[in-house]
C-alpha cells in the first residue's frame, strides 16, 4: 500500500532539502540543541507532563491534592458500576486462598509463587490469559549476571536513570531479585538468546554501565508471557484462571482486611463474590486512558483498573502523575500507530523534518525535550503532516542514514523496522517514516513496599499498576524484570500471610459507599462510572446515533 | 477520552487515542463484516476500520500490535476463490473483502510436568499421539498469519529433532489458525510451545555465569551493599553515579572487568 499520493507529494519536499542536509551532516553541523532555559520553556509549554493546562488536584481520597492529568484524576474520582448497598454479599460464589486480578507476566509470576505452597489459587482477567503489556515487550530484561556487574550496578543505573526520584527498597529488591528471575525463567523452559557455550547475550542499553539487556530475539516479553502461561496451564488443580472476568471492586471484612473482590463476567454480565484470604493486584498500566489524546504502545486493556479499586479502598500511590512518553511513535501506516520507532534511527542520525522538509529541532534531545518539540511543530507551528486518518505526523528522514553510514546500513541495523514497515510497501531506506509521540508506560501506581504489602492487610499489588520502582523514568528492560521480581514477591507474602491463618469475618463494601459520599462532599455530581474496563474507540457519528439520551431499555 | 486541546488559530479535526475519523476529501471503501456492508475510510486496519462502524470488541482485541494473537481474521475477496488469513491489526481493509474474526478454536492440551518430563521427542510423541495423523497437507502453514512453516516444525518433530522445531516454531502467537485448519486434527502451536519448553530447560546449554551469581546472592553477598545504597543520600548516590565506569561496547562478553571491583 505505502504512501498515498498526497503524502508523496509531501515526501519530495523532504527529498529537495535532503542533499543540503545531508551534507551539514557529513560536516558535523546539526540542527542547534536547546539550552536549559529554552528546553524549560518547550517543556512547559508542550510536554504533558509539565503543562499546567490538563493537569488538576485530585479532590478525594487518600492523595487528595495530588495534581495529576485530568484523565487520572476523573478515574480516580469515579463511583463503582455497583451500587454497594444493594449488593448481597453472603452469597459466596468463588471461596480461595489467593485471588489475584490480572493475568499478565505479574499476575501469572504470583499465580505460580502462590500456588507453589499448595494453596488454591484464582486468577480473574478481563481478557485472555497473556493479554497484557507484558506480552508487547520486545527489548529485553535487565539482570546483572556478568562477572563484571552486580546488584550494586543495577541499583545506581535504574536510580540515576530515574533522577534519583525511585522508592529505594523497591530498586533493592528489583536489583537483588533480577538474576533469580531470570534463573528461575531458564528452569521452566524458557528460551534465551545465548551464546554458544551457554552465556547470556546481554547487550547495553540507554542509561546502561554494564551489558545487562537479557532477551528472546526482539519478542522477549511475548517468549516471557507464553511460557509462564503454559505453567499455569500445567497447574490447573491449583490455579483457576476466569477469562474475561475482571474483579470490578475489592471486597474488606468488617475488621478492615482485605477479603477478595467482586467479579464480573463481561459476556453474561454476571458478577459474582470472590472471597479470598488474600488478594494480588497485577492490572497493568494506562496507555489506554489517551492522556491528552495521545495514541499509546500498551495493550488494549491497559485502563488503571487496579488503581482505580485500591484508591477507593484507601491505598495511596507513588509517583502517579508521570507518565513516560516516548517522542517517535509509528503515526503512518495506520496498522503501526503508536508503536515504537528505536531512538537507534536518530542516534544514526536521521533528521526530524516537518512538512516543508525542514528541521525544526536537535534530534538527539532528552527524550521528554524531544516529544515536547514535536508536539509543538504540530499544534502551535502548524507543520506537520496529516495522514489519512487525521493523525499529525512528522518526518523521520530515515534514507540519510544509508547515505551518511554506506548503502545498506538500514536493513543491517535496524531489520525488524525495515521489515515493518516493507510490509505495509514502505522501504524506510528509500522513504522518510512519519512519527509522532506516544504514550508508554505508567511510571507511578499504587503505593506498596519491597514485600508488595499495600496499607490494607492482605492486599498485595505487583506490576505496572504499581509505583516506586522507576521514580519518575523508568529505563528500558526494568519493566520486565518489575513483573517477575515483584509478581513472585506477591505471590509469595501473598502465601505467607495466608499460611500464618487468616480469619475472615463478614464481608463489606463500606469503603465504596464511604468513598461515594466523599464524592458527593466535595462536590463531584456526576462522577463517571470506573474501572471502564475496555476502551471505546466509536466515532463521534456512531456515538449520536446510539441515542443514549432516548433510550429506555428493554428488560 | 478527551479530545486533544487545540490552541492554533484554525483548528482542524484530528484523531485522538486509536479513535479514527474520516478527514475532508478521504475516500471510503465498503467492506463486509460477517456478510454485512460498512462503509471505512481506505487505509485503516481492519480492527480500526470495525470499531470506526461501530464495533466495540471485547474478544478478538488484544495488543494490537500483532504478537499476542487475539485478532486473527479470515477473509475472502470478491472474484476470488482463495482465502485468506491475517491479523486484523495489521492487515487493511480492501474494497469489497469479506471477513469474520476467529478469535478463539477449541485445542486440546496436554498437561505434564515440566521438571520432570523425559527431555525426549518420544515424550512429545507420547502427549500427542495425533502427530502422526498428521497428513502433510501444508494447511497449517498457509493459515499461518506470522508466516510460521507449521507442517515443517510439525515435520521436526516427528524426526526428533527438537531444536530445529523451537527454532521454526519461535515465532508463533497460539493463534490457533493453523489447528483450525488441520485435517489430521492437530493442535500444533500447544505442541510447539511443549517443544520450546524442553529445549530451553534441557537442550539448550545453561548460563553458569548466571548459576553462579544466584548462588552469591542467595549466600547473602550484596545484602550490606544494597542496604548502605538505600539510605545513601542523593549527593553520594549522584557521585557514585557519575563515577560509573563503562563496560566497552565492543569488548566481548566476560572479558572485560572495571577498575574498581570492591563492588562486584
Amino acid at each position: 500500500m505505502g504512501y498515498t499520493p498526497e503524502m508523496k507529494e509531501l515526501i519530495k519536499r523532504v527529498e529537495a532539502t535532503r542533499p543540503a542536509r545531508v551534507e551539514r551532516a557529513r560536516r558535523g553541523e546539526n540542527f542547534p540543541a536547546l539550552s536549559l532555559e529554552e528546553r524549560a520553556v518547550v517543556l512547559e509549554k508542550f510536554h504533558p507532563d509539565y503543562q499546567k493546562e490538563g493537569r488538576r488536584a485530585v479532590r478525594v481520597g487518600r492523595d487528595k491534592g495530588l495534581v495529576l492529568p485530568d484523565e487520572i484524576a476523573t478515574m480516580l474520582e469515579s463511583r463503582s458500576m455497583l451500587r454497594p448497598d444493594k449488593v448481597d454479599l453472603t452469597k459466596i460464589d468463588f471461596d480461595t486462598d489467593v485471588l489475584i486480578v490480572g493475568a499478565g507476566g505479574g499476575g501469572s509470576s504470583a499465580a505460580l509463587l502462590a500456588s507453589n505452597s499448595g494453596l488454591k489459587v484464582i486468577m480473574a482477567t478481563k481478557l485472555r490469559h497473556g493479554d497484557a503489556n507484558t506480552m508487547m515487550a520486545e527489548g529485553g530484561i535487565q539482570a546483572a549476571t556478568q562477572e563484571c556487574d552486580s546488584p550494586f550496578y543495577h541499583y545506581l543505573d535504574t536510580i540515576g536513570g530515574g533522577h534519583f526520584t525511585n522508592q529505594p527498597d523497591l530498586v533493592a529488591a528489583l536489583a537483588h531479585d533480577a538474576p533469580l528471575s531470570i534463573a528461575w525463567l531458564e528452569s521452566l523452559g524458557m528460551i534465551f538468546n545465548k551464546l554458544p557455550d551457554g552465556r547470556l547475550d546481554a547487550r547495553h542499553f540507554g542509561g546502561s554501565s554494564r551489558k545487562r539487556m537479557n532477551s528472546s530475539g526482539d519478542m522477549t516479553g511475548a517468549e516471557i508471557m507464553r511460557v509462564l502461561r503454559d505453567e499455569v496451564r500445567n497447574r490447573r488443580d491449583r490455579i483457576t484462571v476466569l477469562e474475561f472476568c475482571p474483579a470490578v471492586e475489592l471486597l474488606l471484612d468488617e475488621t478492615g482486611k482485605c477479603a477478595g473482590a467482586i467479579l464480573y463476567n463481561m459476556e453474561t454480565r454476571e458478577f459474582f463474590i470472590a472471597r479470598a484470604k488474600a488478594v494480588v493486584i497485577a492490572t497493568g498500566g494506562n496507555g489506554r486512558l489517551h492522556i491528552k489524546g495521545f495514541a499509546t504502545t500498551n495493550h488494549y486493556g491497559a485502563t488503571m483498573d487496579g488503581v482505580v479499586m485500591c484508591y477507593r479502598a484507601g491505598v495511596g500511590t507513588t509517583c502517579l502523575p508521570s507518565t513516560q512518553y516516548h517522542p517517535t511513535g509509528v503515526a503512518y501506516p495506520e496498522q503501526n500507530v503508536g508503536l515504537l520507532i528505536t531512538e537507534k534511527v536518530r542516534g544514526l542520525g536521521a533528521h526530524v523534518l516537518n512538512n516543508e522538509g525542514e528541521q525544526f529541532c536537535f534530534p538527539l534531545e532528552p527524550r521528554d525535550v524531544e516529544s515536547a518539540e514535536l508536539i509543538k511543530e504540530a499544534v502551535e507551528v502548524q507543520k506537520a503532516v496529516l495522514t489519512p486518518t487525521g493523525r499529525y505526523g512528522l518526518w523521520l528522514d530515515s534514507p540519510m542514514i544509508d547515505l551518511l553510514h554506506g548503502e545498506g546500513t538500514v536493513r543491517r541495523e535496524l531489520p525488524a523496522k525495515f521489515i515493518q514497515f516493507a510490509r505495509h510497501g514502505i522501504d524506510i531506506s528509500k522513504e522518510p517514516m512519519l512519527v509522532y509521540p506516544t504514550l508508554h508506560y505508567q511510571n507511578g501506581g499504587i503505593a506498596i513496599n519491597a514485600d508488595c504489602e499495600t496499607v490494607i492487610p492482605g492486599l498485595y499489588s505487583a506490576g505496572e499498576c504499581t509505583g516506586g520502582v522507576h521514580g519518575e523514568n523508568r529505563l528500558m528492560g526494568n519493566s520486565l524484570q518489575d513483573v517477575i521480581t515483584f509478581g513472585r514477591r506477591a505471590g509469595v507474602s501473598a502465601a505467607a500471610y495466608v499460611k500464618k491463618g487468616v480469619e475472615l469475618k463478614k464481608l463489606t463494601l463500606d469503603h465504596v459507599a464511604g468513598y461515594e459520599k466523599e464524592l458527593a462532599e466535595a462536590g463531584i455530581d456526576n462522577p463517571m462510572v470506573a474501572p471502564i474496563l475496555l476502551p471505546d474507540y466509536a466515532t463521534d457519528e456512531v456515538a449520536s446515533r446510539r441515542m443514549a439520551e432516548a433510550i429506555q431499555e428493554a428488560e | 477520552m478527551s479530545k486533544q486541546e487545540c490552541s492554533c488559530a484554525t483548528p482542524r479535526q484530528v484523531a485522538t487515542g486509536d479513535r479514527a475519523i474520516l478527514p475532508e476529501g478521504a475516500r471510503t471503501i465498503p467492506i463486509y463484516v460477517m456478510g454485512k456492508r460498512y462503509e471505512v475510510p481506505e487505509t485503516l486496519t481492519i480492527m480500526k476500520a470495525m470499531e470506526f462502524a461501530g464495533f466495540k470488541f471485547l474478544r478478538g482485541a488484544g495488543c494490537r500490535g500483532g504478537i499476542c494473537g487475539a485478532c486473527p481474521t479470515v477473509y475472502r475477496k470478491e472474484g476470488d476463490y482463495k482465502l485468506y488469513f491475517g491479523l486484523a491489526c495489521q492487515t487493511v481493509v480492501e474494497p469489497n473483502m469479506y471477513l469474520a474474526q476467529i478469535p478463539f478454536y477449541p485445542a486440546n492440551r496436554a498437561q505434564y510436568e515440566i521438571d520432570t518430563i523425559k527431555p525426549a521427542a518420544e515424550s512429545i510423541h507420547a502427549l500427542y499421539p495425533e502427530l502422526f495423523r498428521c497428513v502433510a497437507c501444508n494447511n497449517c502453514t498457509k493459515a499461518c498469519p506470522m508466516g510460521v512453516e507449521v507442517l515443517d516444525y510439525i515435520s521436526a518433530i516427528k524426526q526428533g529433532d527438537i531444536a530445529r522445531a523451537a527454532r521454526l516454531s519461535f515465532d508463533c502467537i497460539q493463534c490457533g489458525m493453523c489447528a483450525s485448519r488441520c485435517m489430521g486434527e492437530l493442535p500444533q502451536y500447544h505442541i510447539a510451545q511443549l517443544t520450546r519448553r524442553i529445549y530451553g530447560k534441557y537442550i539448550q546449554p545453561r548460563a553458569e555465569h548466571l548459576e553462579k551469581r544466584v548462588a552469591e546472592i542467595e549466600s547473602g553477598k550484596y545484602d550490606a551493599t544494597l542496604k548502605d545504597l538505600q539510605s545513601m543520600d542523593k549527593e553520594k548516590l549522584e557521585k557514585l553515579y557519575k563515577e560509573r565506569e563503562r563496560e566497552p561496547d565492543m569488548a566481548p562478553l566476560g572479558t572485560w572487568m572495571p577498575k574498581d571491583t570492591q563492588y562486584l
